[in-house]
């Protein structure tokens, strides 16, 4: 009797086992056609009512108001309902970060400060429940990155699902994150002022003398990755070097240079070593973006913005200044993405957009910053960021404006996959509401 | 009607002008304005305990709501305020956040601090009021942090910017105290403190109750020989410590608990009903779901943080539909803040309820009105719109659940102490006294302006969670 539950179990639990790797697995190539919804395209077709989107092996195959459904297609009926482009989050440490205060689940922060060779892909746990917990909300990637020193080493684009993380890697090297040296009043970190200890109450003459020090480094470690990557073409039975061998792609151009940055001061300064040392980047953080929007905007650099839910960063400063950065920035020509950087809230990232249409930015503004522009400034707006022909299927379907905190996420598609809309917290919540 | 909008606001400004120079000079804020009348008329009403008035009125006088309707009559001489395509809702009460509590939100040093006060040391130049304030709250419970398992007494005060710490004080609140259970407790700390255990957290407090009870009966026995003429009756000493603790006891404080996990909550419950009284709040309660019936059973108020989590290992299971789930299962359940930030977008965070759970928009708005407000036991005064209470009160742009909201005016017993106008034209004031004061020092000085910009007060990482508590 008890081995007959048992093969039972088996048996049940194998079937599920098995349309699990149905929904999820990377070789789907299910049809997929939504039919008859609001299409927010971000592309050149603007906003499609009462249009089409058809997915096939994971791409969108079509999109308009008259499509050909192929045949075999699961049509979902979108009558009512609205269709964006998944959302991206340009910065976050999701999947490195699992419980923030618990330094044993938390792999953003290396020892030492140069360390251009490590790669956040290879420390992302997949099963991390914060992937769910985002997805379940229409983000479909996010930055990976990872944060100590100066050079902190090298981001990851991910897809928040797959089996594993090469699966979900859209990019296995995004960029390159440079905490770029401060000179105090918050921001980067590596420049002995702001939040680095001891930095409050230091002589500033100290202080910038260890700013310096650190910019000089910095530029001597990108000197040094050039001479190499010349040496390496030269003779390339030339010892490798792992540093500087990261490094080569960044000092090429190749490789976007994602420069942490928040003070006007610290934003400038580091716009200019960027364009010295002839590198391609992006600011994050961009705390006091506005203030240095001019050299932003005339160096066609744009910014990763930290959150928009963030106090004043001074007393006299207006009560809505940090909620108002995206508008000013639009208005001063300044491309820029908004994110939700901690991991835990990444699915608060249309919101973020919200939040800025209240203060100030339009909304399509605000839906391309959340879509198209961070496609853009990590260099994969031919493949994400906007309903197109030919894009991976990242879609969410939802009940009414996205950017609505009570808006209802109906379907979410990852690279053409239909996600279950299943998370830690939906489990838990069905669980307990069952509780009599 | 605009033009008399500005003159109300030219007189409040007069009016908190001389507040502050009376405050300066006595050290007392004067109140100010209190007799006025005032009507905002044809706003979308949102009473959160009556129900919606689609193109309603509220007549406010002496600083109280008078009449709330379709048709209200608008008296001779009354301010009024047209809010056409707006909406208002009863200002927002935020049952737990540490603003204005000049920066000593623990005293950590011991494990019972039931001694100290946060209302002793209320900033009443704290930024942060004037910040919360323009996110529509009027009303806060500023508390002690959770370092201790028997924490400090905390004040509930209105956000009456521009008065001294006195005229902060809400009148008549029912006073509180803190407890905290779980990680904050028992976090290593140099030098060491007990408790290091939840079994220790729970030893201390049952410790203090037990020491309570004895210093009640002390006095009980000292007043029962007074009053029968016992001239050799020896009066007890004053206990600071006990004292706080012995009205919890008495039910003349309400205790708010900090914690997260279900088995501490459960367990703070039984020792509270050993001790005969009821647990008023659990703070953050973000395990709350798992004991819904015996929360609703006991009668705490849950007090929620909407949608955090994973920022320590007992808020691992916390999830956003507890807000909604803690109301189906008969809880009467409030969202607070924690923080200065998270308090300008309470509304923001009450519409989470809905999308997470689906509570339907009066439950929701009451959420951060109505229900604290129960809790902290000032319902008579706050909390929704109807005659005879405050005139505490946020006109918005857009209907507050929508993330496109932005408060208008928000008033504090019927006076304006927000107004975006107002705040734009003194930006442009500001500005113009800042490039004053720069030309005068180019001309003196010649150094860059930028040296001269304050640095900012902290650094905002923005990689790490917001979450600290």
């Amino acid at each position: 009797m008890q081995t007959r539950v048992r093969k039972i179990t088996i048996l049940l639990s194998g079937l599920l086992l098995l349309s699990a790797v149905v929904s999820l697995s990377g070789a789907d190539s299910r049809a997929y056609v939504i039919r008859d919804a609001k299409v927010y395209t971000m592309g050149a077709a603007g906003v499609l009512e009462r249009a089409s989107v058809v997915i096939i092996d994971g791409k969108i195959a079509e999109v308009g108001v008259r499509v050909r459904t192929p045949s075999g297609a699961r049509v979902i009926q979108g009558r009512g309902l609205e269709v964006y482009p998944g959302m991206i989050n340009a910065m976050s440490s999701i999947g490195l970060t699992e419980v923030g205060s618990v330094d044993v689940t938390v792999d953003t922060t290396e020892m030492g400060d140069f360390k251009p060779q490590l790669r956040a892909l290879e420390a992302v746990n997949w099963d991390s429940e914060h992937f769910p917990v985002a997805r379940v909300n229409g983000v479909t990637a996010s930055i990976s990155a990872p944060s100590g020193g100066v050079i902190a080493g090298q981001a990851a684009l991910l897809h928040l699902a797959g089996w594993t993380s090469e699966e979900m890697a859209v990019l296995k090297s995004a960029g390159m994150v440079i905490n770029f040296p401060s000179l105090g009043g918050g921001g980067g970190r590596g420049g002995g002022g702001g939040a680095a200890p001891g930095g409050r109450g230091r002589p500033f003459a100290e202080i910038r003398r260890e700013h310096d020090r650190r910019v000089k480094e910095l530029a001597e470690w990108l000197e040094k990755a050039r001479h190499y990557a010349k040496a390496v073409q030269a003779n390339p039975s030339t010892p490798r070097d792992r540093e500087l061998e990261a490094l080569v792609p960044l000092v090429r151009g190749e490789m976007l240079g994602l420069m942490r940055a928040d003070t006007a001061r610290d934003i400038r300064n580091a716009v200019e070593f960027a364009k010295k040392e002839n590198l391609k980047v992006a600011i994050v953080g961009g705390r006091d973006a506005v203030e240095a929007a001019g050299v932003l905007q005339k160096e066609n650099v744009p910014v990763i913005l930290g959150s928009v839910y963030s106090l004043p960063s001074r007393r006299d400063d207006a009560y809505d200044s940090r909620y108002a950065v995206p508008a000013r920035l639009a208005e001063a020509g300044v491309r820029f993405a908004l994110t939700s950087p901690s991991p835990s809230d990444t699915r608060n990232l249309p919101f973020e957009a919200g939040m800025s249409v209240a203060y100030g930015l339009s909304r399509e503004a605000a839906l391309k910053a959340i879509t198209i522009r961070p496609a853009e400034i990590l260099g994969v707006a031919d493949r994400l960021g906007s309903i197109e022909q030919g894009k991976v299927a990242d879609l969410v379907v939802t009940d009414g404006d996205l950017l609505e905190i009570r808006t209802q996420v109906k379907n979410v598609f990852i690279a053409g996959k239909n996600i279950p809309l299943e998370s830690k917290h939906t489990r838990l919540y069905e669980r307990y509401m069952s509780r009599p | 009607m605009h033009n008399l909008k500005n003159v109300a606001l030219k007189r409040i400004c007069c009016a908190l002008f001389l507040a502050v120079s009376a405050c300066a000079v006595r050290g007392i804020a004067e109140p100010s304005q209190s007799g006025g009348v005032t009507v905002i008329k044809d706003a979308t009403v949102l009473t959160v305990s009556r129900g919606n008035i689609a193109k309603g009125s509220i007549l406010i006088r002496d600083g109280k709501i008078a009449e709330v309707g379709p048709n209200v009559a608008v008296p001779a001489g009354a301010t009024v305020i047209d809010a056409a395509g707006k909406f208002v809702m009863p200002g927002i009460v935020d049952p737990h956040n540490h603003i204005a509590s000049d920066g000593g939100t623990n005293e950590g040093t011991v494990a019972v601090s039931s001694m100290v006060s946060i209302e002793e040391t209320i900033d009443p130049t704290d930024i942060n009021i004037y910040r919360i304030l323009a996110g529509g709250v009027t009303t806060v419970h500023t508390m002690h942090g959770s370092a201790n398992p028997v924490g400090g007494m905390n004040a509930v005060i209105k956000l009456r910017w521009g008065k001294d710490a006195r005229g902060l004080l809400f009148e008549g609140a029912k006073p509180t105290l803190k407890f905290a259970l779980g990680e904050n407790v028992k976090r290593a700390r140099t030098p060491a403190r007990y408790p290091s255990t939840r079994m220790g957290t729970m030893d201390v407090i049952r410790d203090a109750f037990i020491r309570a009870r004895g210093y009640m009966r002390e006095w009980d026995d000292y007043r029962k020989r007074t009053a029968a003429g016992d001239k050799t009756a020896l009066m007890p000493r004053k206990d600071r410590e006990l004292e706080s603790i012995a009205e919890v006891l008495r039910g003349e404080r309400l205790a708010f608990v900090h914690g997260y996990r279900a088995d501490e909550m459960l367990m703070a419950m039984r020792l509270a009903e050993e001790f005969g009284f009821r647990i008023r709040s659990f703070e953050h309660c973000l395990e709350g779901y798992k004991i819904a019936n015996e929360i609703a059973a006991h009668g705490v108020f849950p007090s929620m943080l909407s949608d955090w989590w994973a920022y320590k290992v007992e808020a691992y299971e916390a999830t956003p539909y507890t807000t909604a789930l803690l109301t189906r299962k008969g809880a009467t359940v409030m969202v607070h803040s924690d923080g200065a930030e998270e308090a300008r977008h309470l509304n923001q965070e009450a519409a989470k309820a809905i999308k997470y759970g689906g509570l339907n928009e009066q439950e929701a708005l009451a959420l951060v009105t109505l229900n604290p407000a129960k809790a902290l036991m000032i319902d008579h005064r706050v909390g929704s719109i109807e005659p005879g209470k405050d005139a505490d009160l946020v006109v918005w742009s857009h209907h507050p659940l929508s993330i496109y909201a932005v408060p208008q005016t928000v008033f504090v017993d019927g006076q304006i102490y927000f107004d975006i106008e107002k705040d734009l034209e003194m930006r442009r004031q500001m500005e113009e006294e800042r490039k004053a004061l720069e030309a005068r020092e180019q001309k003196s000085a010649g150094t860059p302006a930028e040296r001269r910009r304050p640095p900012a007060s902290a650094a905002s990482p923005t990689n790490v969670p917001r979450h600290n508590d």
